[in-house]
């Protein structure tokens, strides 16, 4: 990793990026403006399935890839979680190798279309694109064409493999096929590994499957990513609970010498308030597993899921906002997000707020529920509301919100879809007793090599973080592959 | 993976298959359960386990027909495959010598009772068995728990078989006569709500095993979240066997019935399907 200034430079001082750059003047390239993303009409894809982003056609992918200057000290990828050489994969949709452009994020980055539909680019590389941090413009749309580039190559049929190393023999195993473990496994099958993976469902992709719903990534595109693993020698088995299947000590006689914990934060949380145990009100986890999952909403599956009329989801993050709009798709007549804060503290994307707001799901901000409210039968028919308003910035710099005195409502809701966050999954640690554990219940590592208190142990993405991201869970995985790699190798 | 090897009909409506498992056998412990999806569109559905050859690597479910799914896996003969398996899943039962202890079994709960009362049996405890049913041809398994009980009082609702009368009233005669340590009891909600108020009558303590309605069986959703002693509780991870006097029941039984018109409605289309083959 050492010489991965050189390599940058030794990259952007080959002959066609130099042509590129003289091609045009860069007071030609940054008068360009950034391209508008194309979507499906709010009131129709409200209520069907179809992905609201459509993705660029290659005429706009061009002209926004030759917005980028190419520059010599290229900080986006500093903000890159994997580390994607972007100005070559965009250069190359420049010149129109749009094939190249695939090979070149596939290079660091095992899931580019999955990538490129759901990183918050906004706080990544595009946060550190030079048109952002140095002439305070729209950056360049990294994202949209990392997703174009994966997308062109997926429809073609034609899927890059990355080159593998001869096999070394070494077994290794994965616990979860989430984000962080297949970015983990497509290092180490680099490598030369053995790589297994171990996931307790009966789907590989983790949140990629179950949790982000189809409009916002489609699952086949997750599934030919999964593929390119499979052709990589990756090992998949489905229906396997590390630590209840199985004990890592069992899985050590079986043979493998390194295990990469990638369980996720699995374990939703409830507000523990009166009548939260009333038919009609579900975590987000449930809400969204019953439709992405075991398909719910499509005729001829098995499993049902409650079709509410006024569907309240609490809670301002992606997963709310995913869960509140899936509502409207599954008929709702009508679909309000409940919030603690403002909108400006809202932590879900702002072009997921905006696509639930052009669909028309109502936002009710500065509120809170208090209580729920049954029927005879049960069935929540009502829920107590309290008004709020911000008080202090707290510790993570967000101003805490505060109830207002004698402000309670009561509002109507038949179905409450709760989405207030995560925690990490305990089968894991329940089934290590020596693994270090935070009183967050999130493995304990090493920063720098992401080991755990066990030495064959390493583990990354939200069982170490908590609820966090997509991207940074495959930075994880690819930081903990390199980090094994040094410790396997050193046995 | 997941083949059903051998097949047995207690009743028209109960059957119990022997399903190729090696791994889950050879984990499982009493109390264990699994989750099942028979095909690709089914969905997924716990069931526990009431026993495993680790010899043969197989484990026994019984299943006993009350929806879709369930007819779905009741029609699987030997040489067909349940698409997926996962476990063994939950907590498994605390086993020790508590004396005497009144183990208490409704319709198919006795499949989940059998391994229980096998490991309370073999810890060294007296062990009487109250089974109880509707009728005669719903008593599942009676040798079996014989093999390991000191005694089993049979209760029919309609009196063709054992004693007439509900299992409440087996439970009574026991505890009038003879000190009970320890009781546990598994069967349909209602069942376990009035033996678990009868035990409570006589502060004995008793565990139950709940089975509320789950998705994924590992702690990701809440869908079988109860309240136990005022806390909610997820029956998957935390349980499935709790305290049965701290257990809300009415609130199970309520929640028990979140999707019985989802429920009946599947069932009806599966039915017409069905005919029209």
């Amino acid at each position: 990793m050492t010489n991965i200034t050189d390599y940058l430079k030794e990259e952007r001082s080959a002959a066609w990026r130099e042509e590129l750059r003289k091609a045009k003047k860069n007071k030609e390239r940054t008068d360009l403006t950034r391209v508008k993303m194309p979507e499906a009409p709010a009131r129709e894809r409200a209520r069907s399935y179809v992905e609201v982003n459509s993705g660029l056609t290659p005429e706009q992918a061009i002209n926004e890839a030759s917005r980028c200057i190419d520059c010599a000290n290229p900080t986006c990828i500093s903000g890159c979680p994997v580390g994607i050489n972007i100005p070559k994969f965009i250069k190359n949709i420049e010149r129109g190798e749009f094939l190249d452009a695939a090979r070149t994020l596939k290079e660091t980055n095992a899931l580019p279309a999955v990538c490129g539909r759901v990183c918050p680019q906004e706080k990544q590389c595009e946060a550190s694109c030079f048109y952002q941090v140095k002439m305070n413009r729209e950056p360049v749309a990294i994202g949209y064409l990392e997703r174009f580039a994966a997308d062109f190559e997926q429809s073609g049929g034609e899927i890059s493999i990355p080159e593998v190393a001869a096999a070394n023999g070494t077994k290794v195993a994965v616990v979860g096929s989430g984000p962080a473990g297949l970015a983990f496994a497509g290092d180490m099958a680099k490598f030369g590994y053995d790589v297994h993976i171990l996931e307790a469902l009966h789907e590989i992709g983790g949140v990629l499957k179950y949790g982000i719903p189809e409009f916002r990534l489609p699952n086949g595109v997750v599934d030919v990513e999964i593929e390119s693993l499979r052709k990589m020698g990756v090992q998949f088995e489905t229906n396997f609970i590390v630590g209840k299947t199985a004990t890592i000590q069992e899985l050590r006689e079986e043979g493998f010498k390194g295990f990469f914990v990638g369980s996720g934060a699995g374990l939703p949380r409830f507000m523990n308030i009166p009548g939260e145990n009333l038919v009609g009100i579900l975590s987000s986890n449930e809400y969204l597993t019953r439709v992405n999952l075991m398909g719910a909403s499509t005729q001829g599956m098995d499993t049902p899921v409650m079709r509410g009329k006024n569907v309240v989801v609490i809670g301002g993050g992606n997963t709310a906002m995913d869960s509140v709009r899936t509502a409207l798709r599954l008929g709702a007549d009508k679909a309000t997000i409940i919030y603690r804060r403002s909108l400006e503290e809202m932590p879900a994307r702002v072009e997921e707020v905006k696509h639930a707001q052009e669909e028309g799901v109502e936002f009710l901000t500065l509120n809170n529920p208090v209580e729920y409210i049954g029927d005879d039968k049960g069935r929540v028919k009502q829920i107590r509301v309290q008004k709020m308003e911000l008080g202090e910035p707290d510790q993570s710099g967000r101003r805490s919100p505060v109830p207002v005195e004698g402000s309670e409502y009561i509002i109507d809701a038949d179905t409450v879809v709760v989405s207030v966050g995560v925690s990490p999954n305990p089968l894991i640690p329940q089934s290590l007793p020596d693994l270090k554990v935070s009183r967050w219940g999130t493995l304990v590592v090493d920063e720098e090599t992401f080991q755990t208190s066990i030495p064959d142990v390493f583990a990354g993405g939200d069982i170490v973080r908590g609820g966090a991201t997509v991207i940074l869970a495959m930075g994880d995985g690819r930081k903990a592959a390199a980090s094994m790699h040094q410790y396997l190798q050193g046995q | 993976m997941n083949k059903v090897v051998s097949k047995q009909h207690f009743s028209e409506n109960v059957v119990s298959l022997e399903i190729e498992a090696p791994r889950i056998a050879k984990a499982r412990k009493a109390g264990h359960f699994v989750m099942v999806r028979t095909d690709e569109k089914g969905e997924r559905i716990p069931l526990t386990i009431s026993s495993a050859d680790t010899a043969k690597g197989t484990i026994t479910l019984v299943i006993q027909k009350v929806g879709v799914t369930s007819r779905k896996l009741t029609a699987l003969e030997p040489g067909e495959f349940i698409h997926d398996m996962v476990g063994p899943l939950g907590q498994a039962t605390h086993v020790e010598n508590f004396g005497t202890v009144l183990a208490c079994g409704g319709g198919v709960g006795v499949a989940p009772l059998l391994p229980i009362v096998e490991a309370l049996k073999k810890a060294g405890n007296r062990v009487v068995s109250v089974i109880a049913a509707r009728s005669k041809d719903l008593i599942i398994l009676e040798d079996q728990i014989r093999a390991y009980s000191d005694e089993v009082v049979i209760m029919t609702d309609d009196g063709s078989y054992g004693q007439k009368g509900l299992v409440t009233e087996g439970m009574e005669q026991i505890i009038q006569r003879e000190k009970i340590d320890q009781s546990v009891i598994i069967g349909p909600g209602i069942m376990m709500k009035f033996a678990s108020m009868t035990t409570k009558k006589h502060n004995i303590p008793t565990i139950v095993s709940l089975n509320t309605i789950m998705v994924d069986g590992t702690g990701m959703c809440g869908a079988c979240r109860v309240s136990v002693g005022g806390k909610t509780r997820f029956v998957c991870v935390d349980g499935p066997e709790f305290d049965a006097h701290e257990v809300d029941f009415d609130e199970m039984l309520m929640r028990l019935n979140g999707y019985k018109n989802e429920e009946k409605e599947a069932d009806d289309a599966y039915n017409c399907q069905v005919d029209k083959k």
